[in-house]
């Protein structure tokens, strides 16, 4: 049954209260069961030999010693893994990801792979491979590797639409924008120009990557793994290891953080392979030190930004040339950059230009919005430099230019009812910015934008003999998702919260859900919930009809009972959603509502933050004094987990922006893969992150919702970099804003 | 290589063991007695998801050998609540929303009833100090903060009324004011 | 590997002479068993030292303190004498990691690692402490200063083990204070840091001084040059900024994942002179 998607702007009843989770007592007393946390019986032990060399020929991998060990049950490189997907690039590319394919492409890149009866033994194991490397020359800078001289990556990428015959790094180039840029550049009072970079981050999920895996030799196979996705999981896994899709089943454990990292697969491919060989059940779980080196950061970058505006306050022309690396495999990072740079403004010319570029790092996947924080320093920091050149507010000249219902979005579309516009609004008018600021002190404000996503998704809605309800869904519960959801079922069914329980369902028990990205979780299957719980208030109708004896169509559903509208039943008595369902077995058997739908529509979201630093003048350390977070959300559906989005997401920009990086030596080796030397913020680092829910309700959704999940990591970069600019008085250009940089640059102005 | 064997008390109940003499406690705890709720987030003592104590003191079980625990008392996660009644720390990280994937969550619930335990009345710095070892990469802190000075409130109201109760109101506010000192 | 967990100095002494192999003495293991992890040791033996009575505790002595060789840096902050003493040897102690790693951690240990961004050795510089070393040829008592050799190294002979850390008491109007630097407020190893302690004379003068830095050398480093700068004034202006010079002529640290040579050396003459400040103060200066 096909629903409508639109706005409706009901009245709600249980929406926007802040229940309690339905999984927080699991997760207080620590029986939650993560990635790590399952065992099957049999089970070895699986771990990853990774190559020492950020590039180099595998000349040989000599496998005999270990598989002699006692207590080794399988032992397996690339020739174990060998393509089954018709040479498809995109599947290939994840493949050899997973093991290198005769070239380690970075340092941390998995090259064989042992299963044995304990650690002990598989760790032994792993020192007795032999591995004949040859190294090459690498290189590790993005800048460096769009060089014609530049060691190159992939021997068979070529720049699209460039010479057919010529090895190259940039893997694609992408443009958006419209107008004449020469036009308004030249109607230009002002024209600033700066270039930034930014250095490679990581999502740092406290969880690092586990998955217990099992395959039989009649190919069918279990998964249990922390994950975003699920069903994206087993779709990868099952066409890189030529297994059909429904005898694999993937089963989402609790996930301990995932912001993009965990979208997809790294070694669960090789746990498979590994269960495969051995016909046991190998559990695989990654340490700290390979998570940093093996999986998934965001791009570093180099960007140029050049600005004009008139004296009016009014941007005339605005060009961005983004370069972005991908790691060793081709992505689309840059051009996400590309779409989102100037997302926030309505500009007349506009123009972005994107490189990916491969480099020898780390494949990278997705981060929280991924691509747009850097984009957003860039972009907002030079905003600032022309406000203070035009001697104008920087509020109140992005207010100025703000981009509004209407307004055609520098990457194609025209935006319907957005919520940049309320968000600066906000800033002027909250009490943050009437803090009088002290010496070394300063403030800044930057806005972000994301697009969000909405994609295939499938629920099931069972209503139990005692009127409680089962929610079954497939998008993963990454930070409370399951209490947004039961809510969303309450108000629907018109029950109380409690008398929901939602479970993220395995891949054999729902169709095909997208992986949980894109801020799509409470967006989308909210949706399919909604429509899957008006598919079971027909039956529940139905069967009303049947218990009072009307016509269906005299029976409407009001406030969770079926209610005989017309004076000629005015003697009939509601019937309760649990009186309908106990007397189910006699009306025709159980009573269920599903729903598939492509959730088109997702509402494109805003925020806007304020933030105050000082700094110390003589070592360049900045403290973050105030945060404040100001984002649209369309509807909060469970106020305290959209903050926690908020605040989630601005700490970690916060992290970024000061001091989390990737360091690469000379030889091309990430020499800080721990949480020692990857500085992600502590609790001592940070003030308390006060945030404001906007509320300008997405047109395609039924409630009104937007996802909420990444927007808030955009702004921080700038807001930070503006803020720290305006206390030391020189403006930072290269992120993080690490205290020897700060200092640096307050001495080189000197 | 010769396993260790080991009597202990882990949670109020006695334990046995045997484990190699490299291994942390940990991977004893998760693996051989069947306690996961001390997470591995790094292994190096860095990001504090595998917080326990050991006779009181609040320590990584990543950065205690398993044969170091003969004759000691570990409290985990698990041992937080008593019976079917939760902590109040563990009721307030729901009721303030202070966790959203989880996996930090024991962890902080051990190092914050290690706080409370010595110092009663916190300030926000000083949470924000001792709980600095116990890494969030979700929540930003804010609400963490938050629930631990909500416990620390209620713990505090429990303990006036129970002083109170016990021997008059009068010396109940004495003894509060010792537990806070 | 064997591990083994004595309950006397003698014992502990005895398994680490007559052990063939690679053996090790642990103590807090918030550095050994890091190494282990990583597999950057396969040691044959561990010698747990903390069954050891005499190791457990902090005594106060005729001449001073006694700081077990298994004290937890937790237990120093607990000690309110310790604190009056040596308030920057505990603060220094104190920010040794996070309260998991303070309820392992131990001063002997921190020096044993000899990194030379330990915490809390140029506080113990400073302070005048020395190590007692037992080993199969007996006791004998050496300046910590002496005890690491280089990253890593130290001057520990085979079969040697240090059984505590002792102070001096202070002498009157004695202060000491340790600042480091390090980019986060908390988990983070020092990128350069300085201990000062000072011994104030009529008037204010500063009489005695010492000033050792950490992280800008292979090992701590004891700057007289720094402390013949502020002896003899009121830390005045002048006096603080010939300090810091002469704490950043004493530098020669390296490039690496942690910091520049260029911010370490400028760095530790701001703490060097933040931190005389605190000790002057502390030792009752105005």
């Amino acid at each position: 049954m096909s629903h409508d998607a639109s706005f409706t702007n009901q009245k709600f009843k249980v929406i926007g209260t802040r229940v309690p989770r339905p999984d927080g007592i699991d997760k207080v007393t620590g029986r939650a069961r993560y990635g790590a946390d399952a065992t099957a019986p049999g089970q070895l032990v699986g771990m990853i030999l990774r190559s020492p060399h950020a590039h180099a020929d595998i000349r040989k991998i000599d496998t005999s010693a270990a598989e002699a060990l006692p207590g080794v049950k399988a032992v397996i490189t690339s020739a174990d893994l060998p393509d089954k997907v018709g040479g498809r690039r995109d599947m290939l590319d994840i493949l050899e990801n997973c093991m290198a394919r005769g070239r380690a492409l970075y340092d941390g890149h998995a090259v064989a792979a042992v299963a044995a009866i304990d650690a002990e033994t598989a760790k032994r194991a792993l020192k007795l491979i032999k591995v004949d490397y040859k190294p090459l020359a690498h290189v590790t800078d993005v800048d460096e590797a769009m060089r014609d001289d530049a060691p190159i990556v992939q021997p068979w990428v070529r720049t699209a639409g460039g010479d057919p015959n010529k090895p190259t790094n940039v893997a694609q180039i992408s443009q958006f924008g419209h107008g004449d840029l020469d036009a308004g550049f030249a109607e230009a009072d002002v024209i600033i120009e700066r270039s930034y970079k930014t250095e490679q981050t990581h999502q740092g999920y406290i969880e690092p990557h586990a998955c217990l895996a099992s395959v039989g030799p009649d190919g069918q196979g279990e998964l249990w793994v922390t994950t975003q996705g699920h069903y994206t999981f087993r779709t990868q896994c099952a066409a890189l290891l030529g297994m059909e899709v429904a005898k694999l089943k993937v089963t989402s454990s609790e996930i301990g953080g995932g912001f993009g990292g965990k979208t997809h697969v790294w070694m669960e491919p090789v746990a498979l392979a590994l269960s495969r060989k051995a016909n046991r059940p190998v559990k695989l779980v990654l340490t700290r030190e390979e998570t940093f080196r093996g999986t998934g950061p965001t791009c570093s970058t180099s960007i140029d930004i050049k600005i004009g505006a008139r004296r009016d306050g009014r941007i005339t022309a605005a060009l961005a040339t983004l370069r972005y690396q991908d790691g060793a495999f081709p992505g689309i990072w840059g051009m996400l950059g590309a779409m989102t740079a100037w997302a926030c403004y309505d500009l007349p010319n506009v123009k972005s230009v994107a490189y990916d570029v491969l480099v020898n790092r780390p494949k990278v996947a997705a981060y929280r919005a991924p691509s747009a924080p850097m984009a957003a320093f860039a972009v907002e920091s030079t905003v600032d430099l022309v406000a203070r050149e035009l001697g104008m507010d920087p509020v109140d000249f992005r207010l100025l230019n703000a981009a509004k219902e209407g307004t055609r979005a520098s990457y194609g579309p025209t935006y319907g009812p957005i919520g940049i516009g309320p968000t600066l609004e906000a800033v002027k008018n909250h009490p943050q910015m009437k803090v009088k600021l002290g010496p070394n002190q300063g403030r800044g404000m930057a806005c972000g934008f994301w697009f969000n996503f909405g994609g295939q998704t499938c629920s099931t809605v069972n209503i139990g003999v005692d009127g409680t309800v089962n929610v079954s869904v497939g998008t993963v519960d990454v930070g409370g998702s399951r209490a947004s959801l039961s809510l969303i079922a309450a108000e629907e069914l018109g029950v109380p919260y409690e008398s929901v329980k939602c479970t993220v369902a395995d891949t054999a028990t729902l169709g095909h859900n997208d992986t949980t990205e894109g801020s799509r979780g409470t967006f989308s299957s909210g949706m399919a919930i909604i429509f899957a719980c008006r598919n079971a208030v027909q039956e529940l109708r139905a069967r009303a009809a049947k218990m009072m004896d009307v016509p269906v169509e005299d029976v409407h559903w009001e406030n969770g009972q079926a209610v005989a509208l017309g004076t000629q039943h005015s003697n009939l008595q509601p019937l309760t959603l649990a009186q309908i369902a106990r007397k189910s077995p006699q009306t025709g058997g159980p009573i269920a509502g599903h729903n598939e739908v492509v959730a088109d529509g997702a509402g494109v979201s805003f925020a806007s933050h304020i933030c105050d630093v000082e700094v110390d003048p003589e070592t360049g350390q900045t403290r973050v004094l105030r945060y404040a977070v100001i984002q649209d959300a369309g509807k909060a559906i469970h106020p305290d987990y959209v903050e926690g989005q908020f605040q989630g997401a601005a700490a970690q920009g916060i992290g970024w922006a000061l001091n989390e990086e990737y360091i690469y030596g000379k030889d091309g080796r990430l020499q800080n893969p721990g949480f020692l030397d990857y500085r992600i913020p502590v609790c001592s680092d940070l003030p308390f992150i006060d945030t404001q829910i906007l509320e300008i309700p997405n047109p395609g959704h039924p409630y009104g919702i937007r996802g909420v999940g990444e927007t808030s990591i955009v702004p921080p970069l700038a807001a930070i970099g503006n803020a720290v600019s305006n206390a030391v008085g020189v403006r930072m250009t290269h992120v993080p804003m690490s205290p020897p940089r700060i200092l640096g640059a307050i001495k080189a102005a000197r | 290589m010769a396993g260790v064997h080991v009597s202990t008390t882990i949670n109020g109940d006695p334990v046995e063991f045997v484990c190699q003499p490299g291994e942390v406690l940990l991977d004893v705890l998760r693996n051989r007695i069947g306690l996961t709720g001390a997470k591995e987030g790094c292994g190096t003592g860095d990001c504090g998801a595998c917080s326990v104590t050991v006779d009181g003191r609040l320590v990584c079980a990543c950065l205690v050998l398993g044969a170091e625990v003969e004759g000691r008392s570990v409290t985990t996660v698990e041992g937080l609540a008593s019976g079917g009644e939760l902590h109040p720390l563990q009721r307030k990280f729901i009721e303030h929303a202070a966790l959203q994937c989880g996996i930090c969550t024991p962890g902080f619930l051990v190092a914050a009833k290690a706080l409370l335990d010595r110092n009663a009345s916190p300030s926000e710095e000083e949470i924000r100090y001792a709980l600095a070892g116990n890494l969030c990469r979700c929540t930003g802190y804010d609400k963490i903060v938050r629930a631990v000075q909500a416990a620390a409130s209620e713990l505090a109201t429990d303990a006036t009324r129970k002083s109170g109760k016990a021997s008059g109101s009068k010396s109940g506010r004495k003894s509060t004011k010792k537990q806070v000192a | 590997m064997k591990y083994e967990a004595p309950t006397s100095t003698k014992d502990a002494v005895a398994l680490l002479a007559k052990n063939k192999g690679s053996a090790y003495v642990l103590a807090g293991g918030s550095d050994l068993l890091v190494r282990l992890k990583g597999g950057f040791i396969e040691p044959d033996l561990i010698v747990d030292i903390k069954r050891i009575g005499a190791m457990q505790e902090i005594k106060k002595t005729a001449s001073g303190f006694r700081i077990g060789a298994a004290v937890p840096c937790v237990a120093m902050g607990e000690s309110q004498a310790l604190n009056k003493a040596w308030p920057g040897v505990v603060e220094a102690a104190k920010l040794i990691g996070s309260d998991q790693v303070q309820g392992r951690c131990t001063v002997t240990g921190n020096l044993c690692n000899a990194s030379p961004a330990a915490d809390s050795v140029p506080a113990l510089v400073t302070a005048r402490a020395k190590a007692v070393v037992v080993g199969p040829k007996g006791r004998r008592t050496v300046a910590v200063e002496k005890i690491p050799a280089g990253p890593g190294r130290t001057t520990l002979t085979k079969g040697e083990l240090i059984e505590a850390i002792t102070l001096p008491a202070p002498k009157p109007k004695t202060g000491d204070a340790y600042l480091r630097f390090t980019p986060r407020t908390e988990m983070d190893i020092a990128v350069c840091s300085a201990a000062v302690s000072v011994t104030l004379g009529k008037g204010g003068v500063v009489e005695e001084a010492r000033v050792a830095l950490g992280a800008v050398a292979p090992t701590v480093v004891l700057v007289p040059a720094a402390a013949k700068a502020i002896i003899g004034t009121k830390l005045d202006a002048a006096a603080l900024d010939a300090l810091a010079a002469a704490c950043r002529a004493a530098c020669s640290p390296i490039d690496d994942k942690r910091g520049t040579v260029e911010f370490r050396t400028d760095v530790a003459g701001v703490l060097a002179k933040r931190a005389a400040k605190v000790a002057y103060q502390r030792a009752g200066g105005k």
